[in-house]
């Protein structure tokens, strides 16, 4: 596949990157070196700041606002990007290097349709007429495995679901059959089960094509199913590069080992609750839905003090239905919440302050969560002061008692905003506000799903310690199973609004499965440069194009 | 100097008025940097020129308003002189229809017109901006009766309706007070509204009413900090809208009563004036025209800052 006796095709010698901040210029990229021959898939992985999308924008000779290449040079195919005139450059992005972001729905223009997108950059560069790159839009949208590629580009970007749109925007960004394809993120915002599909359809069309790619994410598993080479970056320098399977097998630097060892942390499951224990929460029955329409039925399971349930599914499963009707968000049409035995009322308006108190949540955008004109102060301090009624230095007391028990020094963070922390700080915010109401009872909404690895597995064990600590229940809502392994002691799998399967994570992880909870843990990505492979022979799926 | 002023001349008096006006700009800043306290003293250093150029604006405008008794020559309503005088050492920018001293009725202008603006405007914002906030964060059928009823008074050209109302209810200065508020809040209700909408959805909110906060923590302190720089962008905005009302209106004669002065019904009353090629009865509008835009400098700077705009 890879023919390294070549001129490669991208060459990225000391790549330096300024960002401006507050009237600053700082290094964000600090001498990236990086080579990529036809053919090759190049994954580039690291945490959020790390400097991926930066380096990946840079291999088109592009940096974001506000940024600036400062030193190095980048060499497509005999042409240097650094120097070369705007026209030039125009020339080739879109045309010989075309780049396929994260977000699909938000890259998309929704006012055109899909096919008229594909079209643009073929036509706009002169490679085909309109009517050939239709014909082609059609056949790339059969290889990428889209159902009904007649028709498909004719929908508009909103009638086409999320994996959809991702595979669309692949095709298109191969409409001009390109030398190289950047990939930032194309899957991090996908279902696993959505996620295999999209992963698939991207190997197949890149071996067909022997388009060299760069492949950024911070997913592991993924990378390693894509790449043929893995370059991990930390704060804007490389860390490593190797073969995937030299890189899997044996990772030499020590920040590389501990992304590797996240992957393996597990806690076993708590005995389970006794018979005769009244459990915290209890859901009876629950059907509930949005005007007309059911999206959750005949919904029930138990959460006991100490313990933790996951409840997981794609989205569109209930799961985050099912936590407003236990908040109270949203009164259900049939079915109660048990609260220590007893009924809640149906909405949170007519439940009193006590029960409020008693069941808090936790989000998984903290940026949304926390008001972002309130200080720290008061964001935790308020609960305090309206559930408990402390005011003034005991208040303050309080507060800081909060912050040392989620980990964040008081004297420095008690009076800051919510925009100067990061987000995992934000998150342990959310977490300290939840607390701060002394509840027996929280609900985690996918609280670490938009955390990178390491940050998320510090909020795991923070929330596991304060289980331990002050006899908390969780209802744990996420698609991660990882997360599930590392955190719960009970899983729910729903799947349309229905339960599928329940019980305690050692039997759920132990086959047989129901057959969507197979689906849901087949479709986890392993740690396996080959597991990609496998899980399609076992699923007897064909490549397409044959 | 006889005939007309050549071309360059206007170009120099443009540009030395231009100067002036920068370096005023400059040197205020400098001033207000040194005496306000240390925080607030760097971001007054850091203001724009045209930011500092507004606040010394309406500062001497305040300052006119509430001295005006002191620092003005003669009565508001008392006839000095001739009709129509010229500018001289006596009467600074000469006398009106009737022979009053205009610079003093200038000065008794800002004090008559800024009072009521502001007053009008305050009304216009309260009401708008509090039952916006009330009807995104209630809804359901609260919402639908106040953006209806505001539907229904929007519908109506403003001035023709200031005009009918006033009509109904009579000329006096409280009425018009009212009408003009009444028509401006419709405006600050749908901006409030709506930016609150944006604001209702978010998570923090969620939080807050889940904890069983009342509507007046989730209005007042949860979702009027996030509200408050659109808010205060429409506030300069609506103060010069309200003030070119009354303007307005004294000017068609159902605003101010003579002999108030008010810098609206000056410009019509001089009005005869300007046939002549003089200049003394845009004096006036212009100041109209000055306080409108160091109003909106201002502004445009706390909005800057507040969005966290940073180039």
């Amino acid at each position: 596949m890879t023919t390294a006796e070549q001129t490669p095709l991208l060459e990225i010698r000391g790549l330096r990157i300024e960002g401006r901040s507050e009237g600053r210029w700082s290094e964000i990229v600090k001498g990236i070196d990086l080579t990529l021959h036809r053919g090759e898939v190049l994954g580039l992985i690291g945490e959020s700041g790390a400097g991926k999308s930066t380096v990946g924008l840079a291999a088109m000779g592009f940096t974001r606002d506000g940024c600036r290449i400062s030193g190095g040079s980048i060499r497509f195919d005999g042409t240097d990007l650094r120097s070369a005139p705007i026209r030039e450059r125009r020339r080739l992005r879109g045309n010989r290097i075309a780049y396929v972001a994260q977000s699909a729905a938000a890259s998309f223009n929704p006012a055109h349709r899909l096919i008229d997108q594909y079209c643009e950059a073929p036509v706009q560069h002169g490679v085909m007429g309109r009517a050939a790159a239709m014909a082609d839009a059609v056949d790339l949208y059969r290889r990428m495995r889209l159902p009904d590629p007649e028709d498909i580009g004719f929908r508009y970007p909103h009638q086409v679901s999320g994996g959809q749109l991702q595979r669309a925007m692949t095709a298109m960004a191969m409409s001009s059959r390109p030398d190289l394809i950047i990939f930032d993120e194309p899957t991090t915002a996908l279902d696993v089960t959505t996620q295999i599909e999209v992963l698939a359809a991207i190997r197949d069309i890149v071996e067909q094509f022997d388009t060299a790619a760069i492949y950024i994410t911070h997913d592991l598993a993924v990378v390693a199913q894509m790449a043929d080479r893995i370059k991990v970056l930390l704060q804007g320098e490389e860390v490593e590069e190797a073969d995937t399977e030299t890189m899997l097998a044996s990772p030499r630097q020590a920040y590389t080992k501990s992304l590797w060892a996240v992957r393996s942390h597990a806690r076993p499951e708590r005995p389970p609750a006794g018979p005769e224990e009244t459990p915290v929460v209890s859901v009876r029955g629950v059907t509930a839905g949005y005007g007309e329409i059911p999206v959750l039925h005949d919904v029930s399971f138990d959460i006991h003090a100490r313990r933790t349930v996951a409840v997981v599914g794609e989205s569109g499963s209930g799961k985050s239905t099912t936590a407003r009707v236990i908040t109270g968000l949203l009164p259900p049409s049939a079915g109660e919440v048990l609260f220590n035995g007893t009924a809640l009322p149906p909405s949170y308006r007519s439940r009193d302050k006590d029960q409020l108190r008693q069941a808090q949540m936790i989000y998984q955008m903290a940026d949304t969560a926390l008001n972002p004109k309130h200080r720290i102060r008061e964001i935790i301090g308020r609960p305090v002061a309206f559930y408990l009624g402390l005011s003034g230095k005991r208040l303050t007391e309080r507060v800081r008692e909060l912050l040392s028990l989620i980990e964040l020094e008081p004297d420095e963070f008690i009076d800051r905003l919510p925009s100067e922390l990061s987000g995992g700080q934000k998150q342990r915010i959310g977490i300290a506000r939840a607390l701060a109401a002394e509840p027996q009872f929280i609900i985690c909404d996918e609280v670490t799903s938009a955390l990178d690895q390491l940050v998320a597995e510090g909020i795991l064990t923070l929330l596991d310690r304060l289980q331990g600590e002050l006899d908390l229940a969780y209802m744990f809502i996420t698609h991660d199973l990882a997360t599930v392994r590392a955190i719960a002691d009970e899983v729910v799998v729903m799947k349309e609004g229905k339960v599928v399967e329940q019980g305690g994570k050692t039997e759920m992880f132990r086959p047989p499965h129901d057959p969507y909870t197979e689906l849901l843990l087949s479709s986890v990505p392993e740690m396996d440069a080959h597991w990609l492979d496998r899980l399609l022979a076992e699923r007897g799926e064909v490549p397409a194009g044959e | 100097m006889n005939g007309p002023t050549p071309f360059w001349l206007s170009a120099v008096y443009v540009a030395l008025v231009f100067a002036c006006a920068v370096g005023l700009a400059a040197g205020f800043r400098a001033l207000l940097a040194l005496a306000a306290p240390a925080g607030l003293a760097r971001t007054l250093r850091t203001a724009p020129l045209t930011a500092s150029f507004g606040l010394l604006v309406i500062l001497v405008y305040v300052i006119a308003a509430l001295f005006a008794p002191l620092i003005a020559p003669f009565g508001e309503r008392e006839v000095v002189g001739g009709q129509f005088l010229p500018w001289d050492s006596v009467h600074l920018l000469g006398t009106d229809n009737l022979g009053r001293d205009m610079f003093t009725r200038l000065l008794y202008g800002a004090r008559n017109t800024v009072g009521v603006a502001f007053i009008t405007t305050g009304l216009a914002f309260s009401a708008g901006a509090v039952l916006g906030l009330l009807a995104a964060v209630v809804g359901g059928w609260l919402d639908q009766l106040l953006s209806r009823t505001v539907d229904v008074l929007m519908a109506i050209p403003a001035l023709i309706f200031a005009l009918l109302l006033l009509t109904i209810l009579g000329t006096s200065v409280v009425n018009m007070i009212l009408v003009i508020a009444l028509i401006d809040s419709t405006r600050v209700f749908r901006l409030a509204r709506a930016v609150a909408m944006n604001i209702v959805v978010m998570d923090y909110i969620e939080a807050a009413r889940l904890r069983g906060e009342g509507l007046y923590h989730l209005i007042l302190r949860e979702i009027l900090p996030n509200a408050a720089a659109p808010l205060v962008a429409e506030f300069g905005l609506r103060f010069c809208f309200v003030f070119l009302s009354i303007s307005a209106l004294s000017f068609l004669g159902l605003g101010m009563q003579p002999p108030t002065a008010d810098w609206g019904s000056m410009v019509r009353e001089n009005a005869t004036l300007i046939t002549f090629g003089d200049v003394t009865p845009l004096l006036p509008a212009g100041a109209i025209a000055l306080l409108t835009v160091a109003v909106n400098f201002v502004v445009d700077w706390m909005l800057h800052r507040a969005s966290g705009l940073k180039e």
